[in-house]
């Protein structure tokens, strides 16, 4: 019985082909990690069936369903225009206030739904972080991308608003793109130290509530930016989301002082806060799977 | 080309206790920094050094192992629970790191440390077949070029569009297992995982495995299913405490593993009275297994008879002794039991004293494997349980190739659990002509 068993290895079948086996070299990590943004690109196909996962499950089992994505933005802009609006008589630099508050809570939710999600993905997925492998920044990334479907659904409805205003937007709106991906880059930027942060501290998860709802007023989004005195603005521009939600207003509503140096600065901001971000994730990483 | 699929050098991983159920609050670290300085000051005192720089207890999951894994080679992982199987197959996977020492790889790694990883129990059976394999590391396209023979493999068709939360278990594990042994890398790592569902079902996941190893892939395979494992790998490697203890031919590897006893597997002495199995009536003393000429051995030609021989003590006297083996194989399935036929004592009432009670087993009864030996003791009149060691002991039959055992001239794995040299005769009944002629008549 064991004679032949070895003679079967020897001869080999042609399914396992030979030449240029990948190689890998397991051993402990030191100092600075190199990013290996490259891994992520060859797990593409994990990441792409991760967000399906995401969209597919996330209105399961709910009577409404994917109207919820319209709701929620929707009815926060109903309260804001009551009291905020009406009430409190927010100014709105001459723009309708539900289109000015419903077009700021967009990008809002975005982040707000993307950093949430992103920043209890490693703990969400602690079953996948013990029993498999691939590149642990695929959670945090495709938790802030699923957030994209509920975007896109209530992205229809402030069209239909801007039709029912009359209004038209510019040549501006083509910046739109890269103003999604700043909210996205910032939503991960902050998700991904979230996320490791709450491998080891479960504090974290009592946190993120807390911080969306203080973000929230820091950001210009039931008032605009212009109450903020001019000699405050750059501090105020060091939260990402007012370039971006500023240019959210600029670009789909016209709106036109004073957007090009806070974008910078946002955008400034969260370079360098996402560089840190996949550091410090990078660093983590190699615990994860031993302290979940 | 490179012969050597995995390479693994003084690997060492440590793990601090406590580090892997606590989910450190910070309110933890607050308390812990003050509790850690006052240990740290009582262990000064003590002179005790257990412990790490940050005042945690360590353990040493791996301590030290190397091992060489050839290309095409499937080998069987064993050891006692927290031995560090699971530990090696997670660092080789890359799911943790090492504390110490390296690895190299060479091939693609696929890894099945549990099935159905990343199930999601909202999703039907068919979204869960890609999700999941794109899970284990399988290409979109793959996965629909497999897609029938899984849902075929797994025996649930009719339900493939049903989520998977109104599956039975045994469904759950099915589609589960039927995803990922589909799976193929060059290198296929296995924890534990051939024991669910049904027993066709464990014996059709058994040929699947077999069928991988026979494309030339590497396995390393860890289960507790010691005839899973003689059956599947020629090489087994034992890890006792974080190390590995022995490395070579499975049947060896796994009596050796079956009888950590002092001495060899042919025998087991329980020297220590308060030890040793035992009820009101009678204690366990040995089990030995001897040739025939009475030297102990723990292999034997299955063509030579053998004893497996019980010593025991009568603590109170005057009861009827009822002694008893079993003998399992490698998989745990029971050949047959015994009771003791001994006509000089049996129904009768026995004085206080060491008895050794024996069992003769033919030659050519066993099939070749390691078996292991249930050794008990009840009294009769009334039936009273004294004890039963499940694996009191084990022994290796070996089948040689010399055509005179009941394997004849069939060189290839026979399989069963008996072999017995059966009386064969074979009539001619002329050739096919005319035995339609005859059957006419």
């Amino acid at each position: 019985m064991h004679k032949e068993e070895l003679s079967d290895t020897k001869n080999f079948p042609e399914t396992v082909s030979l030449e240029a086996l990948p190689h890998f070299n397991i051993r402990q990590s030191h100092g600075w990690v190199s990013l290996r943004l490259k891994d992520i690109w060859e797990y593409r196909e994990l990441l792409y069936f991760l967000v399906w996962r995401d969209i597919k499950v996330r209105y399961k089992q709910t009577v409404l369903g994917v109207a919820w994505a319209i709701l929620q933005p929707f009815m926060t802009m109903i309260v804001f225009s009551i009291f905020f609006g009406r009430l409190a008589k927010v100014p709105s630099d001459g723009i309708p206030y539900p289109v000015f508050a419903y077009c700021a809570l967009l990008p809002w939710q975005l982040f707000a739904n993307a950093l949430t999600a992103s920043g209890n993905s490693l703990v969400a997925n602690q079953q996948l972080l013990t029993k498999v492998y691939f590149p642990r920044l695929i959670i945090p990334i495709s938790a802030v991308l699923a957030g994209l479907i509920d975007f896109g659904i209530s992205f229809l409805v402030l069209i239909g608003m801007m039709f029912y205003y009359g209004i038209i937007p510019t040549v501006a709106v083509l910046t739109l793109p890269l103003l999604i991906l700043l909210a996205i880059a910032s939503a991960l930027a902050v998700g991904l130290w979230l996320s490791a942060l709450n491998v080891q501290y479960r504090d974290v998860h009592f946190t993120i509530p807390f911080l969306t709802q203080f973000w929230l007023f820091a950001t210009p989004i039931a008032y605009p930016s212009s109450l903020v005195p001019q000699s405050l603005r750059t501090i105020y521009a060091l939260n990402p989301m007012v370039g971006v939600v500023e240019g959210f207003r600029w670009a789909l509503l016209g709106k036109t002082d004073g957007i090009g140096p806070l974008v910078i600065v946002s955008a400034l901001v969260v370079a360098i806060l996402l560089f840190a971000g996949l550091v410090y994730f990078r660093r983590m990483e190699n615990t994860f799977a031993d302290v979940v | 080309m490179n012969e050597i699929a995995i390479h693994v050098k003084n690997l060492s991983k440590k793990y601090r206790i406590g580090q892997r159920q606590r989910h450190n609050a910070l309110r933890d670290k607050l308390t812990d920094a003050i509790y850690t300085n006052i240990r740290r000051l009582s262990q000064l005192a003590n002179g005790q050094s257990a412990t790490d720089k940050e005042g945690n207890r360590v353990i040493w999951a791996l301590k030290d192992v190397s091992l060489e894994v050839k290309r095409g080679e499937a080998v069987g992982i064993i050891g006692p629970n927290g031995a560090g199987k699971s530990t090696l197959l997670k660092i080789l996977t890359r799911i943790t790191e090492p504390t110490e020492g390296y690895a190299d790889i060479y091939g693609r790694v696929g890894s099945l440390l549990e099935v159905g990883t990343g199930f999601h129990s909202e999703l039907t059976g068919r979204e869960n077949i890609y999700l999941n394999g794109a899970i284990l590391g399988m290409k979109k396209a793959e996965i629909d070029r497999k897609f029938d023979e899984i849902v075929a493999f797994s025996e649930i068709e009719k339900f493939i569009d049903t989520p998977v939360k109104r599956y039975s278990s045994g469904m759950y594990m099915r589609l589960a297992f039927a995803v990922a042994a589909h799976l193929e890398p060059e290198i296929l790592l296995v924890d534990e995982v051939l024991s669910v569902g049904d027993a066709s079902f464990q014996k059709k996941c058994f040929t699947k495995m077999e069928e991988i190893r026979h494309q030339g892939r590497t396995i390393l395979f860890v289960s507790h299913n010691l005839g899973a494992i003689t059956r599947l790998c020629q090489r087994t490697i034992l890890l006792e405490e974080g190390s590995i203890s022995a490395d070579g031919p499975s049947h060896q590897v796994i009596s050796s593993y079956l009888s950590p006893e002092v001495g060899t597997t042919a025998e087991r002495i329980w020297a220590d009275p308060e030890k040793a199995p035992q009820g009101e009536i009678v204690r366990l003393r040995a089990v030995r297994v001897r040739s025939v000429e009475g030297h102990l051995i723990d292999t034997i030609d299955i063509r030579q008879p053998l004893k497996v021989e019980m010593e025991y003590e009568v603590l109170k006297p005057d009861h009827i002794i009822m002694p008893h083996f079993a003998f399992y194989n490698e998989e745990g399935v029971l050949a047959f039991s015994a009771h003791d036929l001994d006509p000089v004592w049996r129904r009768r009432p026995r004085p206080k004293g060491i008895y050794v009670s024996t069992a003769w087993i033919p030659g050519n009864l066993l099939a070749d494997g390691t078996f292991s030996v249930g050794a008990g003791v009840d009294t009769i009149d009334p039936i009273i349980f004294q004890f039963y060691e499940y694996d009191a002991i084990a022994f290796h039959v070996n089948d040689s190739l010399e055509s005179d055992s009941s394997r004849g001239d069939f060189t290839g794995d026979m399989g069963g659990i008996l072999r017995p040299m059966l009386k064969w005769s074979t009539q001619f009944n002329g050739d096919e002509y005319s035995t339609k002629q005859h059957s006419k008549l």
